[in-house]
C-alpha cells in the first residue's frame, strides 16, 4: 500500500524573479560602506563648529570639490536603495492583501527613483556662484 | 545505631497558591478567545503542565491542550507562558514570577483550533518541503561510515523535537505567515551538513525561496525559545552562508 501524505493548503507560492539573495547581500555591503560614508559625513559637517556652521556657503563650497560630490552622490544612492529595500521587506511582512503590497512597493521604488534622480542632478549640476549680488552668502571660490 | 536515628525525616514539599490565566477558546460557542482564571494550590515540584492537568482533571474537563510524553521529548506541549514560548512540561511553576498570575496562551502565528491547540499543518508542511530525510544514491547494504568530526558538524540540529516553539516565536512568521520558519531551516541544516547526504544543493535551492532563509532578520527569538537549547539563529546563518557558497 502506498502511503500518501496529503498536502494541506500551503500558501508558499509567490511567483516571479527571486532577487532575495542579492537583496540580502546588498543590505550588508551597502551597510558597511554607509558606516564610513555617514560617519565621515557627520564628522566633517559637525565636528568643528557644530550645526550652526552649516550654511549655503558651506554646502556650496563642499560641492565645488569632486571628492565631496562623489561622496554625497554615493551616499544618496546607497542609502536610498538600502532604505527603500528595507521598507520593501517591512511591507512584505505586514501587507496582507496582494494589491496593497504591490501598490506600496511600487510607490516606494517610484519615490526612491525620483529622489535619486533629483539628488544626483542637484549634486552634479550645482552652481555654487548662483547669485552674484549675494556675495556674502557664497563660498570663497566665487569672490 | 538505633532505628529512630536512621529514619529519614522527609520534609513536606512546600506548596503555594497560584493563579493561572488560561486563554480559552471553544469555536462552537465563542466568537473569540478569552482569558479564564484558575486559583490552584501547587507544589515546588510541579510544572505548568501539572497545573493544566489539575484544571482538566479536577476543575474543568473541557480544557484542551496537547501533551504526550510529559518529559520534554515529544514536543507536543509548546505554549506561550508569561509571553515566552516554552514546553509546559519543562517549566517549573516555582521558577516563574508568582507575584502575579501565570498567563498561558497557545503559540502564536498558527490558527487556534481549541483552547491551547493550534493547527500545526502549515508548520509540518514547511518541514516536509525541505525534504527531512536522508537522500543517498548508494543502496543501504552496509553502514554508512561517518567520522566523529563529520557527525559533530550537524549535531546541534539533530536535537530538534519539532515543538514549533522557535517558529511561533518569530515575528516574521507572525506577520508574514508564509515564511518557512526556523524549525524547517534547522531540520534542513541537519541534512545539508550531513556528510552522508547528497542533496544539500536541492535543499539550499528550496531555502533560497522568497519565503526562505532571507526572510530571517536575526532577532534571536528562536534561539531563546528552543527548549532543546539549539543554536537556531546560528543554524539559519550557516544555511545562509551555504546558499551563498552554493554548497554545504
Ligand atoms: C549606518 C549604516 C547602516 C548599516 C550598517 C545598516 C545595516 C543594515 C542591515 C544589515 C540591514 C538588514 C537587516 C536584516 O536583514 O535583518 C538593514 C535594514 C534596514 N536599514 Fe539599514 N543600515 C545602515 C543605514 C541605514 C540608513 C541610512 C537607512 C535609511 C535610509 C536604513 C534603513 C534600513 C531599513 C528601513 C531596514 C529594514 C529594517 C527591517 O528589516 O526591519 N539603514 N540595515
Ligand atoms: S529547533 Fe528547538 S524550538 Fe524549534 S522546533 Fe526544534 S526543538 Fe522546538
Ligand atoms: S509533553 Fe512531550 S515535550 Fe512536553
Amino acid at each position: 500500500m502506498e502511503i500518501v501524505i496529503e498536502t494541506p493548503n500551503s500558501p508558499r507560492k509567490r511567483k516571479g524573479a527571486n532577487w532575495e539573495k542579492y537583496g540580502w547581500m546588498y543590505m550588508r555591503i551597502s551597510g558597511a560602506v554607509l558606516i564610513v560614508l555617514i560617519f565621515g559625513h557627520l564628522i566633517v559637517n559637525l565636528w568643528d563648529k557644530g550645526v550652526g556652521a552649516i550654511d549655503f556657503a558651506f554646502v556650496a563650497g563642499k560641492w565645488t570639490n569632486p571628492f565631496w560630490q562623489v561622496w554625497d552622490v554615493l551616499m544618496l544612492w546607497l542609502a536610498l536603495i538600502h532604505g527603500t529595500n528595507g521598507m520593501r521587506t517591512i511591507t512584505n511582512d505586514y501587507a496582507e492583501k496582494e494589491w496593497v503590497r504591490k501598490t506600496l512597493n511600487i510607490t516606494l521604488w517610484v519615490v526612491c527613483g525620483a529622489l535619486i534622480i533629483l539628488g544626483t542632478l542637484v549634486a552634479t549640476t550645482f552652481d555654487p556662484c548662483i547669485d552674484p549680488n549675494a556675495v556674502n552668502y557664497l563660498p570663497t571660490v566665487c569672490k | 545505631m538505633s532505628a529512630e536515628a536512621t529514619t529519614p525525616v522527609i520534609a513536606e514539599v512546600p506548596s503555594f497558591a497560584v493563579t493561572l490565566m488560561v486563554r480559552r477558546y471553544n469555536p462552537e460557542v465563542d466568537s473569540e478567545p478569552k482569558w479564564q482564571d484558575y486559583d490552584l494550590t501547587m507544589y515546588g515540584t510541579d510544572r505548568v503542565l501539572d497545573a493544566l492537568h489539575k484544571i482538566k482533571w479536577e476543575v474543568d474537563g473541557s480544557l484542551s491542550f496537547r501533551r504526550s510524553c510529559a518529559h520534554g521529548v515529544c514536543g507536543s506541549d509548546a505554549m506561550r507562558i508569561n509571553g515566552r514560548n516554552r514546553l509546559a512540561c519543562k517549566t517549573l511553576i516555582k521558577d516563574l514570577d508568582l507575584s502575579q498570575p501565570i498567563y498561558v496562551e497557545p503559540i502564536k502565528g498558527l490558527e487556534v483550533e481549541k483552547d491551547l491547540i493550534v493547527d500545526m499543518n502549515p508548520f509540518y508542511q514547511a518541514y516536509r518541503d525541505i525534504k527531512p530525510f536522508l537522500i543517498a544514491s548508494d543502496k543501504p547494504e552496509k553502514e554508512r561510515i561517518q567520522s566523529a568530526a563529520d557527525r559533530e558538524r550537524f549535531d546541534d540540529t539533530t536535537k530538534c523535537i519539532l515543538c514549533a516553539a522557535c517558529t511561533t516565536s518569530c515575528p516574521v512568521f507572525w506577520t508574514d505567515g508564509q515564511y518557512f520558519g526556523p524549525a524547517a531551516i534547522v531540520n534542513a541544516h541537519r541534512f545539508i551538513f550531513d556528510s552522508r547526504d547528497e542533496a544539500a544543493e536541492v535543499r539550499l535551492d528550496i531555502l533560497n525561496d522568497k519565503e526562505g532563509v532571507w526572510r530571517c532578520r536575526t532577532t534571536f527569538n528562536c534561539t531563546e525559545a528552543c527548549p532543546r537549547g539549539i543554536q537556531v539563529t546560528r543554524a539559519i546563518a550557516e544555511v545562509k552562508q551555504a546558499v551563498l557558497r552554493g554548497r554545504a
